[in-house]
């Protein structure tokens, strides 16, 4: 059996199993041995049991995209082969213990019984399955078996000697068995090493984010915690010294983002993560970032359905939630990376673009983005500097000062000779309240006219494809890479991808992109296709098909390949 | 005396109604503001929504008008990100106790270094009238016309019983008593809370001028480092103490947050560690 270029290994297990433990020592071992990593999980919303899975792709070239096919399957737990049902084909190989393997299943002829519990038992205990597992899957891609015990010796050197020397063992068992089962099921996996990615950089789209915030002077977290946000505030929690960060968890979400507004008063740079039902409670301070021109910056995981919806699972349905919420009319601003590396410059450019306008700016991500990692390099990642908009304040100095710009010199208390004074009252200049119809006028227009501004700032969309297309597909947050990956499977020379990165304001030049377009497919995951929406709102444009999807998962790049091969060709 | 004056010059449009107790709590405070040789621009004076919550436009002081019952948490992180200025958080007893009522209690355990006024008239004076959490038992009003027969909140016992550091109660009417005990407050290291009773001369006929002056006395006898005592002395309601219950040190906690540790800067007024940032990304090479 031949597996070439790109193998998808599928981790599955129950809760509290320890896969994310396999997860971790694999794709870094495997990145450390020079191979291009990919990692994303589904998971349930619960501590124990259940069923969880891992995907981890292994590839000659990058791989940035979840796949539906699972080439090489170990089971943890009895329920995961039918967990994965729609998933496995003929082709997969699965490796577990009998033990794991549903009844539907035993007669698979391409099962091969591994004793991961026989192999620990002897090295120690049951404790070390998961370093037995991770030496198997080393040992079936050639992995570097010193790296991996390099890595092991640091990973448990506060355990002792006794740990590391069992996991060591462990390891070798395991890695031994992986070439063994090579030879006797006459396996070949044939991926190229590259020594480059070694060097490379293992980033999740959580800790891209988060690093992206503290790059640009992210100093004040405020949150309540949330699914699958909280993972950008614990990351900022953990390197709150070095880094110089405020990390409080508070009471609820209000007071989290009243705490992150007040924080930009003062003169510090404030965020917030949350989620969609977290963000509900934050809608009224969204209004009083708005009212009273404060700067606060809104990272917003988004996760399936009304109310509790799905905790643990992905989906695009919080564009509108973002897009209208807070009362009264005030402009703002809302990102929605496609990939991690889109997710470390967005994240910098929230800041800069939250100070320069002084409006609320959303960074929309989702748990798919948040629980996805892989290799990048250097050159990917971009950085930009912290740009500063406060001012030192003169004595007659005016917060809300009216001028031929909307946007007033915005200072700070203690930082100058003037007093600041905010207000979420409709106010004059000063700050203090007015019911002056000229000035209400004059104050609406200041606020909303910021928008114009805000519009030629914009990022224009990613363009990727032939430039004499027909059909055109839109996507924006997460879904870009399976979108283009399916295109690139698909080799469609009249068909090009238009990824938005800001999904609002759109720049307005972008429009240019779909008068050339006869077919305009917009893909997201959600029932009522909201962007689609938005597009024909700004641009007066219909959009052909929707490619929608709300189940809680992501778009394989087969689904949607399939998909878009049915409107295109049909 | 180089004490620089709080009182705005100018035309200011006042919204308190003639005779509002809040006139006197303005005078104390500002009084209070300047024997503290405190700087307008040193001080942030944030606030709710209602009648109290419009202070920040009767004084001169930097200023947030905030949202109703939200004053704590924005004044918490405006302390946070920079300890150098003094913090006042003020609100009415529906902004405090019953909208922010969460906040106030969570700050409590939190200790940050500023102080609390809260301007209790027992009454939801801006929207005529309805009753607060501490408005008594059969006061009847616009909303309540039979009668209010939910227990009354007691926010002294209630601070006390959380350990907060700093608790007093006192009556507007009495200016230099109130000027006292809100230097004390601000001079506290730690969460200060003063809850102020003040008559509304539109809105509460029960709880006027006379009726506080009658209902309440000064505590000359008590010792606030005493916490069972003060605790007993909260839930007095035959004549309500005026005063310093309750003080304690606590940590504070802008001086715990870990951001401090090493480095004393306040947090705004620093750059972002990029060289740190850089070693977080590169140990994510190996």
């Amino acid at each position: 059996m031949n597996l070439e270029n790109e193998v998808s290994i599928v981790l599955g297990g129950a809760a509290g199993q320890g896969i994310h433990i396999i997860e971790e020592s694999l794709t870094k071992v495997l990145k450390l041995s020079g191979y291009n990593v990919f990692a994303t999980k589904e998971y349930m919303s619960r501590v124990r049991g259940g069923i969880n899975t891992t995907e981890i792709v292994v590839s000659s070239k990058k791989n940035r995209s979840y796949f539906k096919k699972v080439d090489l399957l170990v089971t943890f737990e009895k329920g995961v082969l039918n967990h994965l049902n729609d998933r496995l084909d003929e082709k997969t190989i699965i490796l577990g213990e009998i033990k794991n393997i549903d009844d539907e299943y035993v007669n698979n002829k391409n099962i091969i019984d591994v004793p991961i519990t026989e192999i620990s038992k002897s090295v120690g205990g049951e404790l070390f399955s998961n370093t037995v597992g991770s030496g198997i899957i080393l040992g079936l891609f050639d992995g570097d078996l010193e790296i991996f015990n390099k890595y092991i010796t640091e990973k448990f050197s506060k355990k002792g000697a006794g740990v590391i020397d069992s996991n060591l063992k462990a390891a070798l068992k395991g890695y031994t068995l992986g070439k063994k089962i090579l030879i006797d099921h006459d396996i070949q996996i044939t991926i190229k090493k590259n020594s480059e990615v070694k060097n490379e950089v293992l980033l999740s789209g959580t800790e891209a984010f988060a690093l992206g915030f503290a790059r640009s002077g992210c100093n004040f977290v405020s949150f309540y915690p949330m699914t699958p946000s909280t993972g950008v505030s614990v990351f900022l929690a953990n390197h709150a010294k070095d880094l110089g960060i405020i990390v409080e968890q508070v009471e609820d979400e209000i007071s989290a983002i009243n705490m992150a507004i007040g924080s930009w008063y003062a003169g510090g740079r404030g965020l917030v993560t949350t989620s969609g039902g977290g963000f509900s409670l934050m809608c009224e301070a969204v209004s009083l970032s708005g009212m009273t021109e404060s700067p606060v910056v809104i990272y917003l995981g988004q996760r399936p359905g009304p109310s509790t919806g799905l905790p643990t699972r992905t989906a695009q349905g919080d564009l509108n939630l973002a897009l209208y919420s807070g009362q009264g009319e005030f402009p703002r601003i809302i990102y929605a990376p496609g990939s991690i590396e889109e997710a470390y410059f967005t994240s910098q450019l929230a800041f800069n673009m939250a100070d320069k306008y002084q409006v609320p700016v959303f960074v929309l991500s989702d748990q798919y983005l948040s629980d996805t990692y892989y290799n990048i390099s250097d050159l990917e990642l971009k950085h930009i500097k912290k740009e500063n908009y406060i001012t030192k304040t003169e004595k007659d100095y005016k917060r809300y000062r009216l001028s031929d710009s909307p946007i007033s010199k915005r200072g700070i208390p203690g930082y100058g000779d003037g007093i600041v004074l905010l207000c979420g009252n409709e106010h004059d200049e000063f700050g203090d309240v007015t019911e002056d119809p000229k000035l209400i006028t004059k104050m609406a227009e200041k606020r909303n006219n910021k928008i114009n501004l805000i519009e030629k700032d914009s990022i224009m969309p990613k363009f990727f494809g032939s430039d004499n297309y027909k059909n055109l597909i839109v996507t924006w947050g997460s879904t870009y890479y399976p979108v283009r990956d399916a295109l690139l499977k698909l080799d469609l020379k009249d068909t090009a991808l238009l990824h938005f990165n800001q999904v609002y304001p759109l720049p307005k030049e972008s429009e240019k992109y779909f008068k050339n377009a006869e077919k305009i497919i917009n893909v997201e995951l959600n029932y009522s296709g909201q962007f689609g929406q938005l597009l024909k709102q700004f641009f007066g444009i219909n959009i052909h098909s929707n490619v929608l999807k709300y189940d809680g998962r992501t778009f394989s790049v087969e689904d949607l390949s399939k998909k878009l091969e049915e409107i295109l060709r049909g | 005396m180089n004490s620089e004056s709080f009182d705005r010059i100018g035309k200011i449009d006042i919204s308190w109604c003639p005779g509002c107790g809040n006139f006197a709590i303005r005078n104390s405070l500002t009084k209070a503001l300047s024997e503290l040789s405190l700087k307008p621009t040193n001080t942030a004076l944030i606030s709710g929504i209602g009648q109290a919550g419009k202070m920040p436009h009767h004084i001169l002081v930097n200023g947030f008008h905030a949202l109703h019952g939200r004053a704590i948490p924005t004044a918490t992180a405006v302390k946070a990100v920079n300890p150098n200025l003094t913090v006042i958080a003020e609100g009415g007893d529906g902004d405090m106790y019953a909208e922010g009522g969460n906040h106030l209690i969570h700050a409590i355990r939190r200790n940050p270094d500023i102080t609390v006024l809260i301007h209790n008239n027992q009454i939801y004076g801006l929207t005529k009238g309805q009753a607060s959490p501490t408005t008594l038992i059969n006061t009847k009003t616009p909303t309540q016309p039979f009668g209010v027969f939910e227990e009354p909140l007691n926010p002294i016992a209630l601070a006390i019983s959380l350990n907060a550091s700093f608790v007093a109660r006192t009556f507007s009417g009495y200016v230099e008593e109130t000027k006292e005990i809100i230097k004390q407050a601000i001079s506290h290291k730690g969460l200060s809370i003063v809850d102020i009773f003040h008559n509304c001369p539109s809105f509460n006929k029960v709880n006027t001028v006379s009726w506080y002056q009658e209902n309440t006395y000064f505590m000359y006898d008590h010792d606030p480092q005493n916490r069972k005592e003060a605790f007993n002395r909260a839930l007095e309601n035959e004549k309500y103490p005026l005063g310093v219950f309750y003080i304690c040190k606590k940590p504070i906690f802008e001086e715990k947050l870990p951001a401090y540790e090493k480095n004393k800067t306040p947090i705004w007024n620093r750059e972002p560690v990029v060289e740190n940032i850089d070693k977080i990304i590169n140990s994510k090479k190996v």
